[in-house]
């Protein structure tokens, strides 16, 4: 299969702020990437670059061949780590507010047959991600972790290629943190989704993707931190099955990253 | 011993306490009336609670010998009438413009400048303009309070629809949304709250200038009348208009936060 996600000579500055440096990667349709990096690597930035939030400085990001898109669009679905649902809408208008937006262009809402038919299909998804129970709840009356399944819905009523996760469990409980795990995993070969993740937790990454990226910096200069910015420093395939190999690669990504927090 | 920053009265005594203030000022009220009758009977400046009594009842009860209306009723419908008109129209011109501002960078650029330059104009100072303009009737009084309160009202607007998460918009976007759709859909309903809120917290000013445009240019309204007896010295008249304009000041305020809890009960869990 060709290569779906591309970066070329990738890079990212804000004025003299470089944050991202000669990013040149493949990825394939179906690929599960996690990201993981000290803070302020440039991992986000580099998802909110796929996102289409922000434009690529130099070199080119494409996608099937083109250039990204300039604006999240709906090929492209998103849960952030907070303010992914709408307060003032319950579970099922949540999800289903994705149909409405594609087919009442004016009202930008459905009613009669039509609706029940949306709401038939958000039902669906909902059950997927295990929030049947919850269909006429309101966000704030929902955990956390219930908060993240709503988003994961209304992210995938799109039926998105890509999925992108910004440091989607950051804020949960190690436990619920587990279930999501599986859940995502679940999710993403049933719709054979190419996922990016961004994550601070090492672990979560390893468990989690069928590819690492460690975001980096090669050069440092102590005198003008922003001068070099980071890059892809660890590309690592996590589909072999050597246990050993993968917690050996682990200890070494973990004392690189320990180092790297030090002397900046 | 507890600290004092840690004691809490309980619900009974908190009540308790709460009401203390008023009676006292009842009292003090009383004791002093009582001081200046014993001295002049006809004393008009602190006139006793049964005067008081009386006068509300010649006002509200009686229909006056001049027109044949219940003067007090009439005073409050035409004050109300001006107050709700005026409130509304710059509550919907709030919502509009500050809605389109806070959500269209384009619309905002050359707005922002222009409602800051007016919201610092002292709405008193152009009531003179309002009057020659509109002339004396009912519609500049209302355009007082709208020219008062509606560069507050778009302002709040517009810093609330800035201050909406940028993910919601984010999301939004990503499930396929147009900018007109995730206006209606998305920043509309989050922003109804929040206008009632500001139309909450604008209300004192809406008075203050209802009752000035009514006593300088009016021939009805609770402003108006007290200004009118102000001529006879009048405070048992007074004083009950001024605790009946607390009063529905207090209702009104009230009546928008229960209605706002009813309709959006999501957003006043979330705060």
């Amino acid at each position: 299969m060709s290569a779906f996600i591309q970066l070329d000579h990738l890079s990212k500055h804000y004025r003299d702020n470089v944050v991202l440096e000669n990013l040149n990667c493949e990825v394939r349709e179906g690929e599960f990437v996690t990201l993981v990096g000290a803070s302020g690597c440039g991992k986000s930035t580099f998802l909110r670059l796929l996102l289409g939030t922000e434009s690529v400085s130099s070199g080119q990001l494409l996608m099937a061949g083109k250039p990204i898109e300039q604006e999240p669009s709906p090929d492209r679905g998103i849960v952030f780590q907070r303010y992914s649902v709408f307060p003032h809408l319950n579970v099922r208008e949540n999800v289903v507010l994705g149909i409405e937006f594609v087919e009442s262009k004016w009202l930008g809402r459905l009613f009669g047959k039509r609706r029940k038919d949306a709401l038939a299909q958000a039902d669906e998804l909902l059950a997927a991600v295990g929030l049947e129970q919850a269909r006429f709840k309101y966000p704030h009356e929902l955990s956390g972790g219930m908060q993240q399944r709503l988003a994961l819905a209304q992210a995938l009523i799109k039926r998105p290629k890509i999925l992108l996760l910004d440091e989607p469990f950051g804020a949960l409980d190690p436990g619920i943190r587990k279930e999501m795990h599986e859940l995502v995993m679940g999710l993403w070969r049933q719709y054979g989704l190419t996922i990016f993740m961004v994550t601070h937790d090492l672990k979560e990454g390893f468990e989690l993707g069928t590819r690492l990226w460690v975001f980096d910096k090669v050069r440092v200069d102590p005198h003008a931190p922003n001068r070099f910015g980071s890059t892809i420093t660890y590309d690592l395939s996590l589909n072999s099955k050597d246990k050993a190999l993968k917690i050996a690669a682990l200890d070494e990504i973990k004392g690189r990253l320990h180092t790297a927090d030090r002397t900046e | 011993m507890r600290r004092l920053i840690n004691l809490q009265p309980s619900r009974v005594l908190k009540a308790a306490l709460g009401i203390i203030p008023f009676l006292l000022i009842l009292l003090v009220y009383q004791f002093n009336s009582d001081i200046r009758k014993a001295e002049n009977e006809q004393d008009r400046l602190l006139p006793s609670f049964t005067e008081m009594a009386d006068g509300v009842r010649r006002m509200a009860f009686e229909p006056s010998q001049r027109t044949g209306d219940y003067e007090f009723w009439e005073d409050t419908k035409s004050s109300i009438k001006r107050l709700a008109t005026g409130i509304a129209i710059a509550a919907a011109i709030g919502l509009i413009v500050g809605l389109a501002a806070g959500a269209i960078p384009l619309i905002s650029a050359p707005l922002s400048p222009l409602i800051t330059a007016i919201s610092l104009i002292p709405p008193m100072a152009i009531l003179p303009v309002l009057f020659i303009a509109f002339g004396l009737g009912e519609l500049s009084k209302v355009m007082l309070i709208v020219i008062g309160v509606c560069p507050f009202l778009i302002r709040d607007i517009l810093q609330r629809t800035q201050e909406l998460p940028r993910e919601q918009l984010v999301k939004a976007q990503t499930l396929g949304g147009n900018s007109w759709q995730i206006i209606l859909r998305v920043i509309l309903p989050q922003i109804v709250p929040r206008l009632i809120d500001a139309v909450r917290l604008s209300l004192g000013a809406a008075w203050l200038f209802l009752i000035a445009a009514e006593a300088i240019a009016s021939t009805d309204g609770l402003g108006y009348r007290i200004f009118l007896v102000r001529r006879y010295m009048s405070m048992d008249i007074i004083l009950p208009y001024v605790v009946w304009i607390t009063f529905l000041a207090f209702t009104l305020d009230w009546c928008l936060l229960k209605l706002s809890r009813v309709i959006f009960p999501w957003y006043h869990a979330e705060k």
